[in-house]
């Protein structure tokens, strides 16, 4: 029940806002290169890092709630 | 720690509420992790004490000799409301109000569905006590 507790910190916040920032500049700059198709895949690629990161975060949670609550 | 971590708390929330101000003006889709991923880190600060509260609870119900099942009832229904909670304002701050009702449903009758054994212990009693 104490080992859970240990790995989580707020970094990941500021790493989610980091990547959000510039995905969101990648994807101005690609289209105003006129590539369209390489901006949506930028975008596309960001949100499957930064969702394994959070799935990993949620999965964490649930674990603890599980443990804490005793919900098996 | 103790009654500084509420600073922490704080600062964290402004910071976060201050970048997702900047994300939704890029009209990034990124804003929702952030959200998902500030609750998580809230809720697991707070499981840390919760656990410690419901230490007390369980050493009184055994002082008070309760059979244990009904303290851990009680126990399995309060994570699941405050799981439930937790994913449907989620959902509700990602403007899909509809998925949160059903999230909420669903956390209200797996409670009914856990709280029924208590339920029918209670009448059992009752009927004990009607001669």
């Amino acid at each position: 029940m104490k080992g859970l507790k240990a790995e989580m910190d707020i970094s990941i916040v500021f790493k989610i806002a980091g990547i959000g920032i510039l995905i969101a500049v990648l994807n101005s700059v690609l289209k105003s290169f006129g590539k369209d198709d390489l901006a949506s895949l930028a975008t596309l690629a960001g949100l499957a890092v930064v969702l394994f990161m959070v799935i990993d975060l949620l999965s964490e949670l649930f674990d603890y709630v599980r443990t804490v609550f005793a919900l098996y | 720690m103790g009654k500084m971590e509420i600073f922490q708390i704080v600062g964290l929330g402004l910071a976060t509420v201050i970048m997702l101000m900047v994300l939704n003006e890029q009209k990034s889709v990124f804003g929702i992790y952030l959200v998902i991923a500030f609750g998580v880190i809230i809720f697991v600060l707070m499981m840390d004490k919760i656990s410690a509260i419901l230490a007390v609870f369980r050493e009184l119900a055994n002082k008070a000799e309760v059979n244990l099942i009904y303290v851990t009832t009680i126990f399995k229904v309060v994570g699941i409301a405050y799981l439930t909670e937790f994913s449907a304002e989620i959902c509700r701050d990602a403007g899909s109000s509809a998925i949160a009702a059903k999230i909420e449903l669903a956390g209200k009758i797996i409670i009914i569905t856990l709280a029924i054994p208590i339920l029918v212990s209670i009448l059992e009693a009752i009927l004990q006590l009607i001669p």
